[in-house]
């Protein structure tokens, strides 16, 4: 299936969406689509059948800071049946940087999505544990941004022993489990 | 009897334990020894080399990108070099090609025989671990040979390698190749059929072929359950398509089935390194010819004007690349590796991610241990093969 086609079956499968080529460097077909439109596109990319893109490879950003809009968020998919590649992205104002989860169509998006979130600040909406991946907990900033200095001297807090009783420690340990869906 | 009190107990497992490969943590919640819960805990070895690389010019950030994954090295050097020759459009000479194939299927064996080495102790066969270490000692001499540093030769080069082969090379890797196909037989005696073993691992640590597909595992752990991409023959590069080998795989998705796969997998890795082999001559072509990218040979240098000024243009402004972005994916020894990069148009990347097969395969942990004993999380620990430095980069 070459580039016009798998556009054209993915605009079938989701009329509404509007989906627009770009030009690549590399034999993946390349799209960009809103960002309003990302959950109706991922189920139809992984369900229907001629598309089948069952393998989120990536997900991950880029900060093309100070143009606007500044962000991209870049989903590289996979479908094993039909052996493509496809590189869906997705463009994000600085102002207003959030995005729908997809975790509930990739179970993978999951961590790739808190790592964006911890290292750029682009929210995913609907994510079912949207905490830090890489940096310490009570880290400020999101040291992926151009705007963020290389080299910054800041002292986590994370060290510091946590002065908990032993009954609060059983109910952050349950409250912690009820969050996680257990 | 009077009923006998039980309560869930937590265990901090990590970040310093010597079976969780670097500094992995799992906060596990243990009924008896059934873990009822396991949450991963990972970015204490976070070390920010994507931003670093931002900061670099192109041909610095080879060192960089083999300190991730760092059983692997030349493969991550590779992957990046792929996705960048892409973005500059290089024709690159076959001779190049094959001694890539070559190198990176030595780095598939390095990698293996240590995860094979520390997997074995883990699970009570220290032998194994000592006898591995002994193989890859030779794997690290070639490394030596080839570029004179023995985990992270740096050897790879933006539009070729850095230069030709030393003199001996093709000695050393016959020699190797001869020794290592008895000795992989002598692992398989150790642990193929040894009851012990069979113990530890059969149906430890299972993954569906689903599962493995929704958690997108790549490599030795979805193949074992039974997923037979291969990037090599799904997105053939590097002319691995006129190669023969096979693509082993399995079907149960536990911890031996992993063990399977990665042997298999080691023969097959010395099948292509005999053709690859057989197909580089001793001295050749080793880089592109283009100026702006490949420095002149030293004396050259020494002697001639232009030469001095392109060799002073390229180690202190470097090369540019032209603005785009590229990911070309590679087989990687744990599955899919690649590295996307942005380019703005200038001498230093705008952007590089490095698609990391342990980050991925650390997620799904938790799957593949819940449920299971305590003792089998370090038998599943090792058998997914992560790599902290990947995982966190």
């Amino acid at each position: 299936m070459d580039a016009d086609t798998l556009v054209a079956t993915l605009q079938a499968a989701v009329p509404d969406a509007q989906i627009e080529g770009a030009p690549t460097v590399d034999p993946q077909t390349t799209i960009y689509v809103s960002r309003d439109e990302v959950p109706a596109l991922a189920r139809a990319l992984r369900d229907r059948p001629e598309l089948a893109f069952d393998f989120l490879a990536e997900l991950t950003a880029v900060d093309y800071w100070p143009k606007e809009p500044r962000y991209e968020v870049v989903y590289v998919l996979v479908s094993l049946a039909h052996r493509l590649r496809l590189r869906m992205k997705v463009r994000v104002p600085a102002d207003d940087p959030h995005v729908a989860t997809v975790s509930g169509v990739w179970p993978a998006a999951n961590w790739l999505e808190r790592e964006v979130w911890d290292l750029f600040g682009i929210a995913f909406d609907g994510h079912p544990d949207p905490r830090r991946l890489l940096m310490p907990e009570d880290w400020q900033g999101y040291p992926l941004r151009k705007d963020y200095p290389v080299q910054i001297r800041m002292t986590p807090n994370a060290s510091e022993a946590l002065q908990v009783t032993e009954e609060e420690f059983r109910a952050n340990l349950m409250k912690d489990r009820l969050t996680r869906g257990r | 009897m009077p009923d006998i009190k039980t309560e869930v107990m937590t265990v901090n497992m990590g970040p310093q334990h010597p079976s969780t490969h670097g500094v992995l943590r799992l906060v596990l919640e243990l009924d008896g020894e059934t873990v009822l819960t396991a949450s991963p805990t990972i970015g204490y070895l976070h070390t920010g080399i994507e931003k670093t690389t931002e900061q670099k010019k192109w041909q610095q950030v080879i060192p960089l990108v083999e300190r991730m994954d760092y059983l692997s090295a030349q493969s991550n050097s590779m992957a990046f070099c792929l996705s960048v020759e892409k973005l500059l459009a290089l024709e690159i000479p076959e001779r190049v090609s094959n001694i890539r194939v070559l190198l990176a299927e030595l780095q598939r064996i390095n990698s293996h025989l240590v995860w094979l080495g520390t997997h074995g102790m883990e699970v009570g066969a220290v032998s194994v671990m000592l006898y591995c270490f002994r193989e890859r000692e030779l794997l690290l001499n070639i490394n030596e040979l080839l570029a004179g540093f023995r985990l992270f030769p740096s050897y790879m080069r933006v539009g070729g390698l850095r230069e030709d082969l030393p003199r001996g090379f093709h000695a050393a890797v016959v020699a190797f190749l001869d020794r290592f196909g008895p000795k992989l037989d002598e692992y398989e005696d150790l642990l193929t059929k040894n009851e012990i073993y069979l113990k530890r691992t059969q149906g430890v640590g299972v993954i569906s072929k689903e599962a493995a597909v929704a958690y997108s595992l790549v490599g030795p752990i979805a193949r074992a359950a039974g997923v037979d991409y291969d990037v090599r023959r799904f997105f053939p590069y590097l002319g691995y398509e006129t190669y023969d080998f096979a693509v082993p795989t399995q079907t149960k998705g536990d911890v031996y089935s992993r063990y399977l796969v990665r042997v298999a997998e080691m023969r097959e890795s010395m099948k292509i390194c005999r053709q690859a082999l057989a197909r580089i001559t001793p001295t050749g072509i080793f880089a592109v010819a283009d100026p702006r990218i490949t420095p002149p040979p030293k004396d050259r240098v020494y002697t001639e004007m232009e030469a001095l000024i392109q060799h002073f243009l390229i180690y202190s402004q470097g090369f540019t690349v032209p603005a785009g972005e590229a990911y070309v994916p590679v087989e990687g020894p744990r599955g899919e590796h690649g590295f996307y990069v942005v380019s703005d148009g200038s001498n230093r990347p705008w952007r590089i991610k490095s698609r990391a097969p342990s980050l991925l395969a650390c997620q799904a942990l938790e799957r593949m241990i819940v449920g299971g004993l305590i003792a089998d999380v370090i038998a599943v620990i090792g058998s997914i093969d992560v790599v902290m430095g990947d995982v966190d980069r």
